[in-house]
């Protein structure tokens, strides 16, 4: 490993991933449980929506990213008057363009899992009174595990693996928006290429093995659940 | 229905027939630093007119076409925005010896994207809500490099350097700027002379002896010396005509 190699935006990129998981799983809960049992004529609307991360190309996003947050912005603005600092070149800026673009890879297996419930348990929850939050914790919870752990793993490592986006919104600031991905560019381009692939190798062994884990897991679980 | 070879020429005659009278134009391909296209593409149909040779132009930043071209990109000619990369190329054997040649200097450009006060000098820094200046990549980017050049010879980079965002290059310098999410950034003044600029066209030009001249050379790759259209454009390139419009967008000629 170079003497001078900077773990810095490794540790970022994983601060980015933890803090955009943990807030999407809080927000894509009621979200995905909605549109998994909702009738609603809006349904097809706002599943489409969650979509477009999923196709769009990170510099569209990005591009507009920059307007909303910008100090003119929709979010921008309110958020300057508020706190007098901007969204855009910040860590929290970051986390909320990571929050867009991952969301539909925890939205997407949590509304699987919630649509694929027994529904006998919950009725049979409800029917002994229940609260919704009981029942939420002691029977949907435990049979959406799986949709949980996938979406958990799927946030992260997309959101780890993220760099059109903070590309344009990022500014690259050392120990503020300078991501993983953003660093490995960096070197790239000043041909530094022993650190380039110090940290793409890291980047590329740590999601694998996140991975290996997850598949592993889900076949005992699995296992245990059948 | 299997595609016969007549039923193929029936489909591409109409496109054969489009082509303009230039059968036996050559072709010459450009690849030109992000900086530099638009004056490029001011350029392009005076080279066309001139010689009936056509010009088929790639953008991007300096250091990924050079990038590209020493892993054999099939470009005839490269239009950097430094004198830096065409001479790694020359000594990696990659273009011909002896055939570089600056076409364009480059002129550092401080903009704000909206009017300003004629304001001379670095003053310009010490404005009320400036939160954000934004800089291309010193790293990687010529006009980064002499941006920064500038401010260390001013003595402002360290004061400075907490309010400093970077771009990728220049281009994302202006839309940083553009989008008002930095209020001062550092572009090059072919950017702010662009007639497609729909923004303020006011701008501090950062005195040349406070950054090493942004000399922007051009090379000839190796494997278009028979090309005698690459060779057409070069000279072109070096003719007053060219000169002047090169001139007229934001740059010095040598």
């Amino acid at each position: 490993m170079p003497a001078e190699l900077d773990l810095a935006p490794l540790w970022l990129s994983l601060q980015l991933a933890s803090v955009t998981t943990a807030l999407l799983l809080l927000f894509a809960t009621p979200l995905a449980w909605w549109l998994a049992n909702t009738r609603a004529r809006g349904r097809a609307f706002i599943e489409a929506l969650v979509a477009l991360p999923l196709v769009l190309p990170p510099t569209v996003l990005g591009f507009y990213l920059l307007l909303v947050l910008g100090p003119h912005g929709a979010l921008g603005a309110p958020w300057l008057q508020l706190t007098d600092t901007t969204l855009t070149f910040t860590f929290t800026g970051l986390v909320i363009a990571s929050l867009l673009y991952s969301l539909p890879f925890v939205v997407q297996p949590l509304q699987n899992a919630f649509e694929s419930l027994d529904r006998k348990p919950l009725e049979a929850a409800w029917c002994l009174r229940a609260s919704p939050l009981d029942s939420f914790f002691s029977v949907v919870l435990p049979q959406a595990m799986r949709g949980y752990l996938t979406a958990a793993v799927l946030g992260f490592t997309h959101t780890l693996g993220e760099f059109g986006v903070v590309l344009m919104v990022g500014g690259n600031i050392p120990g503020e928006t300078r991501v993983i991905s953003i660093a490995i560019y960096d070197h790239v381009e000043t041909l530094d290429y022993a650190s380039a692939h110090w940290l793409a190798g890291l980047l590329l062994v740590f999601t694998f093995v996140v991975l290996l884990g997850v598949y592993t897991l889900n076949r005992q679980v699995r296992v245990r659940v059948l | 229905m299997k595609p016969t070879l007549l039923s193929l020429l029936f489909f591409i005659s109409p496109v054969l027939l489009m082509v303009p009278p230039f059968l036996h134009a050559d072709e010459v391909k450009v690849a030109v630093a992000a900086n530099f296209l638009s004056t490029l593409q001011v350029l392009a149909p005076v080279f066309e007119q001139q010689s009936g040779h056509r010009l088929r132009v790639s953008a991007g930043s300096t250091g990924k076409l050079y990038a590209q071209l020493r892993h054999g990109a099939p470009y005839d000619v490269f239009l950097a925005a430094d004198n830096k990369h065409p001479a790694l190329l020359e000594k990696e054997g990659w273009v011909m010896p002896g055939r570089r040649v600056t076409y364009a200097v480059g002129r550092l450009a401080v903009w704000s994207g909206r009017s300003m006060p004629p304001q001379e000098g670095p003053q310009i820094f010490q404005q009320s809500g400036i939160r954000h200046i934004a800089i291309a990549n010193p790293a990687t980017a010529p006009y980064g490099r002499a941006a920064y050049q500038a401010l260390n010879t001013m003595g402002l980079w360290h004061t400075l350097k907490p309010r400093m965002v970077q771009g990728d290059d220049v281009g994302q310098v202006f839309q940083f700027v553009a989008s008002a999410n930095a209020q001062l950034g550092f572009v090059a003044l072919a950017q702010i002379l662009n007639p497609k600029n729909t923004f303020s066209r006011d701008y501090w030009l950062v005195p040349e002896g406070l950054y090493d001249p942004i000399e922007q050379d051009m090379a000839l790759l190796k494997k278009a010396q028979n090309n005698s259209a690459a060779h057409a454009f070069v000279a072109f390139m070096q003719t007053a005509r060219a000169r002047a419009l090169i001139q007229q967008a934001g740059y010095k000629v040598k």
